[in-house]
Formats: C-alpha cells, structure tokens, sequence
C-alpha cells in the first residue's frame, strides 16, 4: 500500500532528472528511486531459534542473525542480490524445494532450517557443479589460503569426483583489465559480484556478462581497461582466483602475513586499512570494514602504492657538501643543523617550518613546539598560499572539516560541489555520492572544472562568478537545492589555494548565514570542506599556521617536514633548509641536511581525517636503515638547539596532545560543532577573507594525476603504471611481460 | 632423474616403466561462438551505422511503446531493426548505435547481443539457411537435408559461408514446424516437408536470384494430412443451415 502511494512521487522525480540532469545520457541510468519506507520487525524461527528481523530482510540476513552460518559466492552485504550462484540454499518449512536464501525475503512465523540432511545434499549438489569447471590450480593460485571456493569445498565438497566429461572443462580467456588487476578467467564461478561492484558503486558501466549459459563470461566486450579508482575492491571481492592483485601476484601466501591495523594516508578520508608484511616488508595493503568511513572499499593509490615505500628512501642522515650529499652520523648531523642554525643568524620569525602531505600528528605537535620555543610563529603549510593564514581561519573547527560527516553524504538531497573533484579527492566518498545518486532522488551541481563524476550533474560555472550567481539565486540549479531538505555544499580544498578563495569563503559564510533553517540546524551542519591531504585536518587543529607577521618575514632557517610540494623558488638562496622525511622527493634535495624519518606504515601516529576523526595509525613494519619516528627526531633536536620539549615518550606527547586539543586523543569519533560556534566560525570567516574581489580565474582540479599525489605513490612503480594506463591511456605495455612470466609458473 | 630412469629399466628388465611423465592437462572445452570483440576491418567501431529514415521512425515507434525512464526495454527489437538494416548481422557499430539511441551504457547492449543466438555477431551471406536438426526433423531425416545443402553448396560446413557471398548454412534448435518436418528457413521464410530434391530445387532456385514459394514443398497445404483428409472433408456449413425454418 506504502510502496504504492510512493510511486507518483518517484516517477515525478524521475521525470524531472531525466529533463535536468547535466548528463543527459546517464539520466536514464538510475534507478527508480522512492522515498524509504521504514518497516516493521517480524519474528521468524531458525533452527529452532527466534530471531527477529526487519521485515524485507533476505532470509540469509535473518540466518546471520541467528547464529546460522550460510555458505555464499554471489551474495554481498553491499551489493545489489543476483542470487546466481545457490550455494546458500536452506530449507524451509512447507516448502516443496530447498530455497536460495540471499533472494528469497524473511517471512514472519516461517521455520528455516540451515543444517538438515537436505539442506547438505543440496549444497553437495551445487558445489559439484560449480567445481566441474572450476580448475584444479590451487597451488599456483594466489587465492590459495583465502579462497571462499577452496575453503567451502573443504566443507561441502564431495571426496571424490564424479566428472568424465570428455569435452573437458571450460576455458575462458583472460581479459587484461590494466596493471592492477589479473585475471585468471577460467577460475571464474560467475558469481557476478565484479560486475555489480563496478556497475552499483564503481561506476564502471563497462564491466558486465557475455554469453549465456556454460559459456557466460564476465569482461568488457570490447578490449578495455577497467578504469576506475576503485578497481581493486574486485580483488577482495572475488570469492576465487580469478581476479587477484597484479603487482602482488606469486609473491607471498595470506598464512606468511602479520596483520597490521592501521589508517590510510593517501587522502584525508582516513580509510581504515590493513597492511599486511612479512619480515620487514610490506606486502599488500587490504580494506579494514568502517562504516562510518571507507565501508569497506580503499582506492587503488592506498591499495597499490605500497612499492613506493621500497624505493627512493632514506635510510641514513644526508649532509650536503658542495652539490652532493655524504652519509653522515646522526650525532653529526643534528650538530650540522644546530650550527646551520646559528650560524644563518635567523632569530623569531626567520625560523621557519613548513608541514607537508605526510606529516604526522605527534610530529606536527613537537615541530610547532621546537618552533614556538625558539621564538617563532612562521609556521606554513605545504600548498600554494601555504605561508598565508588560511582564508577561512583555523579557529572554529567547522571552518575546516567535513561537518555533515562521510555518511551524511546519503542523508544530503542535493549537494554543491565547488572547485573539487571528489572522485579524485576522495575516491571512497565519491562512491557514497554515487549509491545516493542512483537510489534516491539526489542532485548534485558543480561549480568548477568539468569532470568525470560517475553520476549527473548539472554544471553551473567554472568560475567565482558562476558561484556569486548561484548565491543571487539565478541558474536552474537554485530551485533544486532551495528545495532539498537536507542541502550539502562541499568546497574542495583547493579553493584555499585560489585567488577567489576569499571571495568565495565570503560568499559561502554569507549564503549559509542566510539559509540558516536548512544548513545549519542543530543536526545539520551542510558546509563541508572536503580536504584531500592527510596531514592537513591535524595541523589546523593543532593551530599549525602562520601569523600574519610572521608571514611576511624572510626566512633564514627552514625546516621541511615532509614537504615535497613546495616552489623551489620560495626557498631564499642564503637560507639554511633542514629536510625530514622518508623518501628522497623534491624537498630532500632542495636540503642542505636530510634526516631519514618512518613512512606511515612504520610509525603508531595519530592522524585526523577530513571529518575531524581521530584514527591511530600503527607500525607494521620497522623504518628502513637508520631512520627513525618523526617526533623522535624533532625530540633530539631540540635537545642539541638548547630547547629540550618536556616530553620523553609518545604517552607524554599526547598528553600534550590533549592539551592543545582533546579531540585529538578522543580516537575514532567525531564531534559535532554546534551551530551557534559554526555560525560563529562563520562570521570570523567571513571577516578574515574580508575583501570580495573577485580574479574570475576558473577553479582548477586540484590533482592532475590521481595516481601520483605524495613521495610515497611517487616513488610507486604501480602507479606510474596506472598513470601510464589510465591517467594518460597509453598502453602501459605490462601485459606482454606478464604473460610470459606467467608461463612460467603455469 | 634421466640416469636413474636408465637404472631402472636395466633392474627392471622385461618390464616397460614409463620414467618421465610428460606435462598433462585436461582438454579445454571451447565455445562455439566468441564473446568478444576484436576489431577488424570489417567490424570495428570506427564504421559508421546510422538508421535510415524509414527505420529510424520505426525504432521511435517502437520506443513510444515503453514509458520513458524504461526506454532499454527497446533494446532487442532495436537491434533485430539494426540486424536487417546492416546486412543480417550485428556489428559492434549497430550495438554502439543502439546504445546511444537508447541512452545506456554499450556493455548492456552488448550482454544482450551476445546472449541471443539469433543475433549474428559476424558478416552471413545474402541468404541465411538456418537447417533444423532438432528430433522431430531429424527423425523425418534432417541429417539428409543438411548433407544435402552443405554439399549443394559446394561442400561447406555448417557455420560456413559459400565463396560467392550468398549462402551461410548453419544448424539450429527447433523453429515450431515440426509438423512438417524436416525443414529449414531462409532468412524469415520457413521450407518445410524437404526431401534433398526440393532442398537442391529450392537453393538453386535462390542462386539464380528468385525467390522459391515458402511453406510445404511436397504440395500439400499447410500441415494437412498429406495422404488426402480424413476428416471434415465436406464443405463446412453456413450459419442457419440445420436450423428449424423459424431460426433461419
């Protein structure tokens, strides 16, 4: 009756997408959407168990619930149900045949039975024909040891074979879906979940089935890569061999691995993940399930860029002596930097520190206290306008963060991006867009340069000026989010580094001051700024920004923390440049001293991401060579310059930690601004960006190249392959090696 | 290893051992039909497809059937549409066009293309024989007709195209004219009730470029009872005939 009185609604604004949307093509791509129907609970029995369960459940959901184990290829909690693959048949209670449990709903009062003779017989059944073409390769196969087929056979499986075909086994050729991705078709069950996860949350239209029956297979058609920074979800995805990771292939088993919990730091989503090492090397970096952050995908950089950590590292403290670096002593160094110090005569605010991409927060804490100690407030961040305070101020939290949360993102019913492409930005977050974009009514426009977004949406300007009409209320987007009731601007990060920043900061403060009722309400707070670097909620929390005087100083000393995506030219010629970090970037050889510091995996560090959650990192691995924990490093330091920090282990630092802010050892929550401070941070922002001139440069994305943002992804040889493949679509010319080496193993 | 296989056979004597074990795998089952592209020159993207006018009016027609946001549900008679338009068959530039008629991803498309055997994903002669060789016809001796047209048309294979162009013979499942079996179709005209006579009579008929009467070729009509009726043989009667006279 519900669902019913839905439909006009739905079909209404279908209707109207199909007029408006900015892609018209993909307008007739969604899905029929309708409002959510919130629904009763209903009580059925499992195995003698009652359980209880929303109603519209799948039964699978209501056996999990009870206890039950169900056995599943094709079924995944978040994705669309196939119901293909059958091995989740369970018996039900006057019902003539065993029934598929993923696709079939929870009835009230129906008695299931998931461990019955007949239920046994039925999966013994279904497991001999998925195993009739399914090859024996499973000690050349990568997926050997976390092999859903290889693990449920074990239980399932018939002892002996009962197939004599003599047309043998299916064959399948392999598709090459790019340097990420290897496929070993033949192994492949045709479960589907590849191809729902790229179509549902990827967005990669291309990946489907051909052919019917014995010979469905799943590929592309066409010869293609699949082009998506989410590709590498479908290798925890596939429940057998057939799509594993390329770079990681015949190169450890999942038994050889410590499993390591930690945060990714390759944006600012802060992607739970776990890196998995044997010894001291990383081994491949997995998805750790959060539903608050990543669900439970990561993208491809934070998946793949793992090799960068074994290449262009330092690993010993460098002295620059002429125009090359010499190895040098711990001892010595921090001496040299002591005496570089003096001897540049900077005093105040001519000490100078600048916190890149990869700045941890414990480090970002003692480096602004050694600088603070010494006298001064020259404190930047590595960005263009990076030695300027930020135009939307670091004093009220909300300024800066994502304040609708990650999850907010499906409450939104229309959101404004501007100058971002969260796709590259936040690659997982852009997935989250996409879900609410096919299943409810959302809208979203863009201020910006164009991109490709995996769903629609109405353009409305490149420029500050296209913004200043939205905010007169001209354009055809206006009405749209004028009628949303849960409205959601997200303001990339790179508008910071704009010329209109200001202006559009101004703009922004003003228009959300005056549409208060919907998008600062006390359980909404719908500006967000969506920061894509993983350092940067941290340090302005910590208040890691510049004076207005000290800005304006010339530096003599200048400590790069992790800065490698700085201007050479803004580095003064006499000027004595301190370098710490873990890879030998752009800001190592700028250095008259390299320290060697830990990489994110190697360090317990606690990072901050986009939303303001605070998330603890941890070690996986020991720092290569001689290097050493950044805050360990800055610690000794400002014992040799004479001002010795007051703390001598991490539990002290973040005592300190918590002095400067609470929030930051408060660990994987977020705090919601309320929203008089938010409408008072509004007010500062709109007085600091103060003058609305306006440049009417059009906004640019702030990454060129997803795959090659930090030292790290950098130094990757699989990202400058996928750069090669993806971003600049050459061939990467892999597949041929590949193959041959292949060969060999076979 | 080899030296010790040598050993082996001295020690063992008369008995023959098998000491190296050659490389073994189980056979690979293959497709009968490829489901992929690979470009060519004769189908690749880059030719274009575009319907023509009268064709174009039809495919709006045949949209205008399906509400608007379900407009994919055209797809199979889009592409039947693109299939005659384009010589019989179904190039990767009719899928591409259809897609973009219909406002979805080419993949979709394709899915369905791949799925049907009916559409032809390869160039097929000017006259498709398409040879029924389920029970019924291959009881009434479907193999003959078959034999017969692969050899009349110069010993090709089923699945094969003459030199010339104009003929490509395949096998197919049960077309529903059982009844009078053996038969096969060409193009949308079903030949039935053949014997290799009328088969050899009807493709010379086609090389010669006429177009031979479809239905039974025994002579009889339709599927009625071939050796004369044996029932209803009368003419039917007209309404009010046996009627009492105030009825009439």
């Amino acid at each position: 009756m519900l669902s019913i009185k839905c439909l006009p609604v739905s079909a209404q604004r279908l209707a109207k997408v199909a007029s408006s949307s900015g892609l018209a093509s993909s307008a007739g791509r969604r899905n029929f959407s309708s409002t959510h129907i919130r629904q009763a609970d209903i009580t059925l029995t499992v195995d003698g168990k009652e359980v209880t369960v929303p109603q519209g459940s799948a039964l699978i959901q209501a056996c999990e619930a009870a206890g039950a184990t169900i056995p599943r290829f094709c079924y995944h909690d978040r994705l669309a149900i196939a119901g293909n693959c059958r091995m989740c048949l369970v018996e039900v209670e006057k019902s003539p045949k065993p029934v598929a449990s993923c696709a079939m709903p929870a009835m009230p009062g129906s008695k299931v039975f998931t461990n019955t003779p007949l239920v046994h017989e039925a999966r013994e059944g279904v497991m001999e024909f998925l195993l009739a073409n399914h090859p024996l390769d499973c000690p050349i196969c990568d997926q050997g040891g976390e092999c859903d087929l290889q693990d449920q056979s074990m239980r399932y499986g018939s002892d002996r074979t009962r197939f004599h075909e003599i047309t043998g086994k299916r064959a399948v050729e392999d598709k090459d879906l790019g340097p990420l991705v290897k496929t070993v078709m033949t192994r492949c069950i045709q479960c589907t979940r590849c191809v729902r996860f790229a179509n549902e949350v990827a967005g990669v239209e291309e990946l489907g089935t051909t052919g019917r029956g014995n010979d469905l297979q799943i590929g592309m058609y066409v010869e293609k890569t699949m082009d998506s920074e989410l590709s590498g979800n479908v290798i925890d995805l596939c429940p057998v061999g057939a799509l594993t990771s390329k770079p990681y292939a015949f190169h450890a088993r999942p038994w050889e691995l410590k499993n390591t919990e930690s945060v990714d730091v390759m944006d600012a989503v802060g992607s739970n993940i776990r890196v998995d090492s044997r010894g001291i090397q990383v081994m491949r970096i997995q998805p750790r399930t959060n539903d608050d952050v990543n669900e439970e995908w990561i993208n491809d950089k934070t998946r793949f860029a793992y090799d960068g950590l074994k290449f262009q590292r330092l690993t010993t403290p460098l002295m620059k002596q002429g125009d090359r670096f010499v190895p040098a002593s711990w001892e010595d160094s921090l001496k040299a930097i002591a005496d570089g110090l003096s001897s540049s005569g900077a005093k105040g605010n001519e000490i100078k520190a600048v916190a890149g991409h990869l700045a941890d927060t414990e480090s970002l804490v003692a480096l602004k206290d050694l600088v603070n100690r010494l006298g001064s407030d020259n404190l930047a961040l590595d960005q263009v306008n990076g030695d300027k305070l930020p135009v939307h101020g670091v004093d009220v939290r909300s300024n800066y963060l994502f304040n609708s949360k990650i999850p907010g993102v499906e409450e939104a019913d229309a959101i404004l991006l501007i100058g971002t492409n969260p796709r590259h930005e936040a690659a997982v977050l852009n997935s989250r867009i996409r879900k609410s974009w096919l299943h409810t009514g959302l809208e979203v426009g863009l201020v910006g340069e164009r991109a490709d977004t995996t769903y629609g949406y109405d353009y409305i300007g490149p420029d500050m000026k296209s913004l200043a009409n939205f905010v007169a209320g001209k354009g055809a987007f206006v009405d749209k989010f004028k009628a949303a009731k849960k409205p959601m601007i997200i303001v990339g990060s790179g508008v910071n580094e704009h010329p209109d920043g200001a202006a559009v900061f101004n703009s922004l403060s003003k228009y959300v001051e005056a549409n208060k009722a919907k998008l600062l309400t006390p359980d909404w707070n719908g500006l967000n700024i969506l920061q894509r670097v993983a350092s940067r909620p941290a340090a302005y929390d910590i208040g890691f920004v510049p004076s207005k005087k000290a800005s304006a100083t010339k530096p003599k000393f200048i400590y790069l923390l992790n800065a490698d995506e700085l201007d050479p030219k803004s580095i003064p010629k006499d000027a004595f440049v301190v370098y710490q970090g873990h890879h030998g970037d752009l800001g190592a050889q700028l250095a008259d001293v390299c320290l060697p510091a830990a990489a994110y995996t190697e360090k317990g560090t606690t990072w901050v991401n986009t939303e303001g959650r605070t998330q603890l990192g941890r070690a996986a691995v020991p720092p290569p060579g001689a290097s050493r924990e950044d805050w360990k490093i800055i610690r000794a330091l400002s014992e040799i310059v004479g001002t010795p920090l007051p703390y001598d282990d991490v539990l002290s630092l973040r005592d300190r930690m918590w002095e400067i802010s609470p929030s930051l050892v408060r660990y994987d929550v977020t705090e919601r601004t309320s929203a008089e401070i938010a409408s008072l941070g509004l007010k500062t922002a709109a007085v600091l960006s103060g003058s609305t001139k306006i440049s009417g440069a059009p906004f640019v994305k702030a990454i060129a190249n997803f795959y090659q943002t930090d030292p790290i992804s950098r130094a990757s040889v699989t990202m400058a392959q996928c750069t090669r493949a993806f971003t600049r679509g050459e061939n990467y010319g892999l597949s041929e090696s590949q193959k041959a080496s292949e060969a060999a193993f076979a | 290893m080899f030296t010790a296989g040598i050993v082996g056979r001295r020690l063992a004597h008369n008995r023959v051992t098998q000491t190296r074990r050659s490389i073994s795998r189980s056979i690979p089952r293959l497709s009968e039909a490829i489901f992929n592209h690979r470009d060519t020159p004769y189908n690749n993207p880059k030719i274009p497809f575009e319907f023509s006018a009268e064709n174009l009016k039809r495919a709006k027609e045949i949209i205008s059937r399906y509400p608007p946001q379900y407009k994919k549900a055209a797809v199979i008679p889009l592409l039947d549409l693109g299939q005659r338009q384009n010589k019989g068959w179904t190039s990767i530039s009719v899928m591409n066009y259809v897609a973009k008629v219909l406002e979805m991803p080419p993949m979709r498309v394709y899915e369905v293309a791949t799925f049907y055997t009916m559409f032809n994903r390869e160039p097929i002669g000017e006259h498709f024989v398409q040879v029924c060789t389920t029970t019924p016809c291959m009881l009434r001796g479907s193999t003959e007709i078959l034999n017969t047209v692969c050899e009349h048309l110069g010993n090709i294979k089923p699945g094969e195209t003459t030199k010339d162009g104009k003929f490509t013979v395949i096998e197919v499942e049960c077309q529903g004219a059982c009844s009078n079996a053996p038969m096969f179709a060409v193009g949308d005209d079903f030949y039935e009730d053949l014997t290799p006579e009328s088969t050899k009579k009807v493709l010379d008929a086609f090389s010669e470029g006429q177009k031979p009467k479809p239905g039974p070729q025994s002579g009889r009509h339709t599927s009625e009872n071939s050796a004369g009726l044996t029932a209803l043989t009368e003419k039917p009667y007209g309404p009010g005939q046996h009627c009492t006279e105030e009825f009439r």
